[in-house]
C-alpha cells in the first residue's frame, strides 16, 4: 500500500481544494494519469499520479481543502497482496440505527433516509445529447466548458464549440477549470517572492547579445509557412538556454535542506503573465531534447492552457529553472527574482535595434539583454558568466539549435 | 467581406484572446497591441485566426501593416478577403 | 343576466352539456351514481338532469361503489351505454375489483365477444380542503391497467367533448375530473365539435424545456410557463390528456426538441405516472436529453386538511417554475 498525498504545486502552496476525483476505488492507474482536479491559486490543476497502482480508497472528499502532504487516497501498488479495505456500508448502519430508535407513527416522511451518495465515475459530466453531438462532430466534449446543470457540458456548449473556437462563452466563463482568484494568487506570489528575497543570496549578471542572425534565421524559417507553423523568437531563446544549461548543472536544480540538489532533466518554467494580473511559470519538460517546431508547439499549448485552465500538476512541480521573457513590447532588460527552491532565473529583455560595434565599426543591430539571477549558495558568478556566454554563442549560430 | 464583416471577425478573434476587452471603447486608429496588451504569442494566434477565417496569407513582413483596426480592414480588403 | 360570451362556460357546465348531449343522442345511454339525481351530484354536474330526463335515465344508487360499477359493466355488456359516476376516486377503490377484474378483462377473456363500453366518471385531486379521504389522485394507478382507457380532461373543451368519444369507444373508459377545475371557466371554439381520446396536446409551444402536465395541474403548468417567459425561459407545455395509453409520439417529439423535461403529477412520486414517463424518456430519448428529468409531484403524505399544509403538499406553480428554472438556467 502507498499513500497518495496532496502535491506541492510550487513552494508557495500550503493547501489545495480537491475539486473532483477522476478515479474511483478499484481503478488501475499508471504513471502520468490524471486522477484529480485540485484548485489552487493558480487555478484548477490536473493532478497526475506517478506510479502503477490500484486505487483502494479515496480518503478526501470533493470540495475538501487538504494541506500539502495530506492524505488524498490509498493505493495498492503492484505486487501488494493486501486486499482493498472493505467498502463502507452506510446503509446498514442507518438501518440499524433506525431499528433501535423508537418507532414513530405517522407518514413515512418522518422516517430518516440515509443520505444517497453517487459513486463518482471519474467522467466529466456531459449530457447524453451533448455526448452524442460531440461524437458526431468529432469534438472531445470533456475538453469543453460546461454551462449546463451541475456544470455539465450541454448540447448548446457543443454547438458553440462547433461554431468555432475561440468560443466566447468558454472564454468568458473559465471559472471552473481555468479560474483562479487574483487576490489569492497575489498573496501566493507575495509569499514566494518574499521568501526568495529573504532566504536566497542572489547574484546578478547580464550580457547583451546580437540577435540579428537568429532573427534572420527565424524570418527565413517563417517565410512561406502558414501562421499555424510559424515560430516565435522565444523558441530560440528557450532552446539556447536549455542547451547551455547542459554545461551548467549547478544552475539547474534545487536548494533544499541546506544543500544543492541538481535536477535530472532540464525542465524550464516559462513565466506566463495572465490577463487581469498574476503569473504562472509551468514547466516545459526536457527542453534541451526538443526540436524547435516541437518546442514551439509545446509553448503555444502551454500558454493557452495557462490562460484558460488545464495545467497539469507535473508542469507546476517539475520546473528546474525559470525563464522570463518580456517580449516585443516589454522593457529592455530584467533582473529576476528566483522562484524557490530553484536556484536561478534567466531573463530576456525586448529585442531592439541599437548601435553595436562589430568588425571595428558601429552598426545597427537587433540586440537583446540576457540576464541571470542565481543563488550564490549553489553557484558562483564564474559559472553564471559561462552560462550566459554559451547562450550568446548559441544565439549567434541559430543553425546549431 | 464587407468592412463590417471584417471588423466583426477581428472582434470575434480578439474576444477569444482578450475576453475582458470592451471593443466599443476601441479607437479604430489606436495601436491594437498596445490597447489590448497583446503579446507576440497572442498576436500570432490572432494572425492564425485571421488566416483560418479568410484564407488570406499574411506573411510576417506584413505584420507592421496590421497595427490598427483601420489598417487591418484595409489590408484584408486589399488582399481580397 | 347580461349576454354572456358565446361558448363561455365553466368546466362543470361543460361536463353537464356533454352528459345532456349523450343522453339526447343515444336512448341507450343513462347516468347512475350516488346522489346524481335528487341532489344533482355532489359536485352539481348532473343538477337539473333528473327533471329533464326522468328517473329511468338519471338513477340514484345505494352507497355501494362495487355495485354501481358492477351494474354499469353488466349494462354495458348488455348493450347499454352507461355513464357511471363515482363520487371521488378515493371511493373507487371499493369498485376496484369490478373495474380491474371485470371491465378490464372481459373483452380479453371473452376473445372479443363482449365489449364493455362503460364510461366511469370520477372526481379526483386535492385543493378544496376535503382532507385525506377525499383528495387523492389515483388516476396513475388506473393508468397501470391494460384493458381500460384513462382520460384526464384539463380544459373546458376536453370536459365538453371527451365524454362522447369515450362512449363511442368499445372499451371501458375512466374519466378523471379534477375538483378544482369545476369552477374554471373557458370559451369553447365553435369550430370544434369533437376531440380525440388518443393524443396529448401542446397547449403552449416553447423551445427551452417541456413541461408535461395534465388535469388539475395543467393550469398551474401554463401559469408557470408564463412566469418563466418573463424570465426569458421559453417553456413548452404539453397536456397529456390521455393517461392510458400514453401518447409517446407527442411527448417524445416535444422533449427531443427541447431536450429538457419537467413532469408535473399530482400523484405521489413513488411508482407514479410521472415515474413511468420519466422511464420512457430515459429508455427512448436518452441520447437526446441535455439534463436530468425532473418531477414535481405531491409530497408523500396523505393530503392534509389545513389549507396551508394542503397547499404545501400539492404541486404548485412556484414548484414548477423552480424546477424548470434549475434545468434551463442552471447558473
Amino acid at each position: 500500500m502507498s499513500d497518495f498525498t496532496m502535491p506541492s504545486l510550487g513552494a508557495d502552496m500550503e493547501s489545495g481544494k480537491l475539486v473532483e476525483w477522476l478515479v474511483k476505488p478499484g481503478d488501475t492507474v499508471s504513471k502520468g494519469d490524471i486522477v484529480a482536479v485540485v484548485e489552487t491559486h493558480k487555478g484548477a490543476i490536473d493532478v497526475e499520479i506517478f506510479e502503477e497502482a490500484t486505487v483502494s480508497e479515496l480518503c478526501a472528499g470533493e470540495g475538501e481543502t487538504v494541506k500539502v502532504g495530506g492524505l488524498l487516497a490509498r493505493l495498492q501498488t503492484t505486487g501488494d497482496a493486501s486486499p482493498p479495505s472493505a467498502p463502507p456500508m452506510p446503509e446498514a448502519t442507518a438501518t440499524e440505527a433506525e431499528s433501535r430508535a423508537p418507532k414513530k407513527s405517522g407518514p413515512e416522511a418522518a422516517a430518516p433516509r440515509p443520505a444517497f451518495q453517487i459513486e463518482r465515475t471519474g467522467r466529466k459530466k456531459v449530457s447524453p445529447a451533448a455526448r452524442r453531438l460531440a461524437a458526431e462532430l468529432g469534438i472531445d466534449p470533456e475538453s469543453l466548458t460546461g454551462t449546463g446543470i451541475d456544470g455539465s457540458v450541454s448540447f448548446a456548449d457543443v454547438e458553440l464549440a462547433r461554431a468555432g473556437a475561440p468560443t466566447p462563452k468558454a472564454a468568458a466563463a473559465p471559472v471552473r477549470r481555468g479560474g483562479f482568484d487574483p487576490a489569492e494568487m497575489r498573496r501566493a506570489i507575495a509569499a514566494a517572492m518574499t521568501r526568495s528575497k529573504r532566504e536566497i543570496p542572489h547574484y546578478y549578471l547580464s550580457n547583451t547579445v546580437d540577435m540579428t542572425a537568429s532573427l534572420g534565421w527565424l524570418s527565413r524559417y517563417n517565410e512561406g509557412r502558414p501562421p499555424t507553423e510559424r515560430m516565435l523568437a522565444a523558441t530560440l531563446l528557450l532552446k539556447a538556454t536549455a542547451l547551455a544549461l547542459r554545461k551548467a548543472p549547478q544552475l539547474n536544480g534545487f536548494w533544499q535542506d541546506d544543500a544543492f540538489r541538481p535536477a535530472e532533466g532540464i525542465h524550464i518554467g516559462w513565466a506566463i503573465s495572465l490577463r487581469g494580473g498574476g503569473l504562472v511559470s509551468p514547466a516545459i519538460h526536457d527542453v534541451d531534447t526538443l526540436a524547435l517546431p516541437e518546442l514551439m508547439a509545446r509553448l503555444r499549448d502551454l500558454v493557452a492552457r495557462a490562460r484558460s485552465g488545464g495545467l497539469r500538476s507535473s508542469e507546476l512541480m517539475d520546473a528546474t529553472i525559470t525563464v522570463t521573457s518580456l517580449g516585443e513590447r516589454g522593457a529592455d532588460s530584467v533582473t529576476g527574482v528566483i522562484y524557490p527552491p530553484q536556484v536561478a532565473i534567466i531573463g530576456f529583455g525586448r529585442i531592439r535595434e541599437r548601435p553595436w560595434v562589430a568588425d571595428g565599426a558601429v552598426q545597427p543591430r537587433q540586440l537583446i539583454d540576457v540576464s541571470l539571477a542565481a543563488d550564490h549558495r549553489a553557484s558562483d558568478g564564474h559559472a553564471g558568466g559561462r552560462l550566459l556566454s554559451t547562450i550568446e554563442t548559441l544565439l549567434l549560430e541559430p543553425d546549431e539549435l | 467581406m464587407t468592412d463590417d464583416e471584417i471588423r466583426k471577425l477581428v472582434f470575434d478573434i480578439l474576444g477569444g484572446i482578450a475576453p475582458e476587452a470592451d471593443f466599443d471603447l476601441l479607437d479604430e486608429d489606436e495601436e491594437l497591441r498596445e490597447a489590448l496588451d497583446i503579446d507576440s504569442m497572442d498576436f500570432l494566434n490572432f494572425i492564425t485566426g485571421l488566416h483560418q477565417a479568410t484564407g488570406v496569407d499574411i506573411p510576417e513582413n506584413d505584420y507592421a501593416r496590421l497595427s490598427t483596426l483601420t489598417d487591418i480592414v484595409a489590408y484584408l480588403r486589399q488582399k481580397g478577403a | 343576466m347580461s349576454d354572456p360570451t358565446p361558448g363561455r362556460m365553466t368546466y362543470r357546465e361543460a361536463c353537464k352539456q356533454a352528459i345532456r348531449d349523450a343522453l339526447n343522442r343515444d336512448p341507450n345511454c343513462f347516468v347512475m351514481g350516488e346522489d346524481v339525481g335528487l341532489y344533482g351530484g355532489c359536485y352539481a354536474v348532473t343538477k337539473g338532469l333528473l327533471e329533464e330526463f326522468g328517473p329511468d335515465r338519471i338513477r340514484d344508487t345505494p352507497l355501494a361503489e362495487s355495485v354501481i360499477a358492477g351494474a354499469g359493466i353488466g349494462a354495458a355488456i348488455g348493450g347499454m351505454r352507461p355513464i357511471v359516476e363515482i363520487m371521488t376516486c378515493n371511493f373507487s377503490l371499493l369498485a376496484l375489483d369490478q373495474i380491474v377484474n371485470n371491465a378490464a378483462t372481459i373483452p380479453h377473456m371473452s376473445g372479443g365477444q363482449f365489449a364493455v363500453p362503460v364510461v366511469i366518471r370520477m372526481a379526483t385531486g386535492g385543493g378544496r380542503q376535503l382532507a385525506a379521504q377525499h383528495s387523492h389522485s389515483l388516476e396513475g394507478w388506473y393508468a397501470h391497467i391494460p384493458g381500460i382507457k384513462v382520460l384526464a380532461p384539463g380544459t373546458v373543451e376536453d370536459a365538453r367533448y371527451m365524454l362522447a368519444a369515450a362512449l363511442d369507444d368499445p372499451n371501458p373508459v375512466l374519466i378523471f375530473e379534477h375538483v378544482v377545475l369545476y369552477n374554471e371557466e373557458g370559451t369553447l371554439d365553435p369550430e370544434v365539435t369533437a376531440v380525440d381520446i388518443s393524443s396529448a396536446k401542446v397547449r403552449r409551444p416553447g423551445s427551452d424545456l417541456t413541461i408535461l402536465a395534465y388535469g388539475g395541474c395543467l393550469p398551474k403548468a401554463l401559469e408557470a410557463a408564463g412566469q418563466l417567459a418573463e424570465a426569458g425561459i421559453d417553456a413548452e407545455v404539453v397536456d397529456l390528456r390521455v393517461l392510458r395509453p400514453l401518447d409517446d409520439a407527442t411527448i417524445f417529439a416535444s422533449v427531443s426538441r427541447t431536450r429538457r423535461c419537467v413532469i408535473v403529477d399530482e400523484g405521489w412520486r413513488s411508482g407514479s405516472l410521472s415515474a413511468e414517463i420519466a422511464a420512457r424518456l430515459a429508455d427512448d430519448l436518452f441520447f437526446e436529453l441535455d439534463a436530468p428529468i425532473r418531477r414535481v409531484c405531491t409530497r408523500e403524505v396523505p393530503i392534509p386538511y389545513p389549507a396551508h399544509l394542503e397547499e404545501a403538499a400539492l404541486p404548485q406553480t412556484a414548484d414548477i417554475v423552480e424546477a424548470a428554472r434549475a434545468l434551463a438556467r442552471p447558473q
